[in-house]
């Protein structure tokens, strides 16, 4: 008990920036799916099962066009692409989780990505549950968000303009720390350049697939050199 | 929106579906008791960068140097993210500010 006590509080740490990205994005999702006279059941079933940020927002953009299933599958695959290489990235390490895998799996958005690929549970602290609390608290911000948003509606007065930079600030740092933790600089390059390039040539709709694709080829490339160098 | 209930639960059962697809796929592939294939484990050691890579140029995907702003709110938030960071070293404090320096820029400077 007290483990998972620990291990909640070191993951809640980790998780405040996305807390206050989550509750602002799903808000405004909920206020999307809302003004579209999507019921507060929708939407929390799409923030439960579907948890995918960008997809729920294209989602929602498709059911205003005429019912097209297939279309809507395909979509799916194209802008979850990315999470093909989270899953690669995490495969050594969500080994021997036992009952707990399938959730990890199922809950690993950009930004649980980015704080469980970048942070290890800190001393003392059972790196199974704290693996499980990041990924969970996730979650639950983001259906408390959306739920919020579906029931507020207009009466959120505040101005919240420009608060979603929260999370470009969650991966800058992460960006950063990674930076500083390693030697070898060439794939977080690699990563920063093939997305600007694939931005500039394909635009701001189309160029992640075409980035992902850069980045195997070019990881691909690199491997030889990179494996030898380490070894000196 | 005009999707039959029976419409909305096929739509987002598939929705859910491709989704899943995504984030399971290598792990169906390669089961605990696989050993993971050299090149993944290769994959596994870089992706995590370039992929964090990735999302900071995702996140900003839809700035344009030469509208108005001329993509300042950005630049300047990122660069007081990356000097406070490299100075105190302090995750929560250089994301807060950045992102106050951000909605103070957008709402009221650069507006």
């Amino acid at each position: 008990m007290m483990n998972k006590k620990a291990a909640l509080l070191a993951a809640f740490g980790h998780t405040i920036p996305v807390f206050t990205g989550y509750m602002v994005l799903g808000a405004a999702y909920g206020l999307l799916m809302d003004s579209k006279g999507l019921s507060l059941l929708w939407i929390f079933i799409a923030s439960v099962f579907v948890y995918a940020g960008s997809m729920q927002f294209v989602a929602v953009t498709l059911l205003s066009l005429d019912f097209d299933p297939l279309g809507a599958f395909l979509m799916t695959l194209m802008v979850n692409a990315r999470h093909l290489f989270y899953a690669i990235s995490m495969l050594g390490k969500y080994r021997g989780l036992g009952k707990m895998k399938p959730y990890l799996i199922f809950s690993l958005t950009d930004e649980t990505f980015s704080i469980l690929c970048s942070t290890d549970a800190p001393e003392g602290i059972d790196r199974k549950w704290f693996l499980f609390f990041v990924s969970f608290l996730d979650h639950i911000y983001w259906i408390t968000g959306s739920i919020l948003g579906g029931i507020l509606g207009g009466m959120i007065d505040f101005d919240t303009k420009g608060i979603d930079f929260v999370l470009t600030a969650l991966f800058v740092v992460i960006l950063i720390n990674q930076w500083k933790a390693t030697k070898n600089h060439l794939p977080a390059l690699i990563g920063i350049g093939s997305a600007i390039s694939c931005r500039l040539l394909f635009g701001a709709d189309d160029f992640i697939i075409p980035a992902m694709l850069l980045i195997l080829l070019s990881v691909t490339l690199i491997r030889t050199p990179l494996e030898r160098r380490n070894k000196q | 929106m005009n999707y039959s209930s029976l419409q909305l639960i096929i739509f987002f059962g598939l929705v859910v579906f491709g989704t899943v697809i995504t984030r399971t796929l290598p792990f169906l592939l390669i089961p605990d008791r696989k050993e993971i294939p050299k090149f993944l484990k290769y994959l596994a050691n870089v992706l995590p960068f370039t992929m964090i890579g990735m999302l900071v140029i995702y996140c900003l995907k839809n700035i344009s140097f030469t509208d108005t702003n001329h993509a300042l709110p950005e630049i300047i938030s990122i660069a007081a993210i990356i000097l406070l960071h490299l100075w105190k070293s302090n995750t929560l404090l250089s994301i807060g500010v950045g992102t106050l320096l951000y909605m103070f820029l957008v709402q009221y400077v650069f507006v």
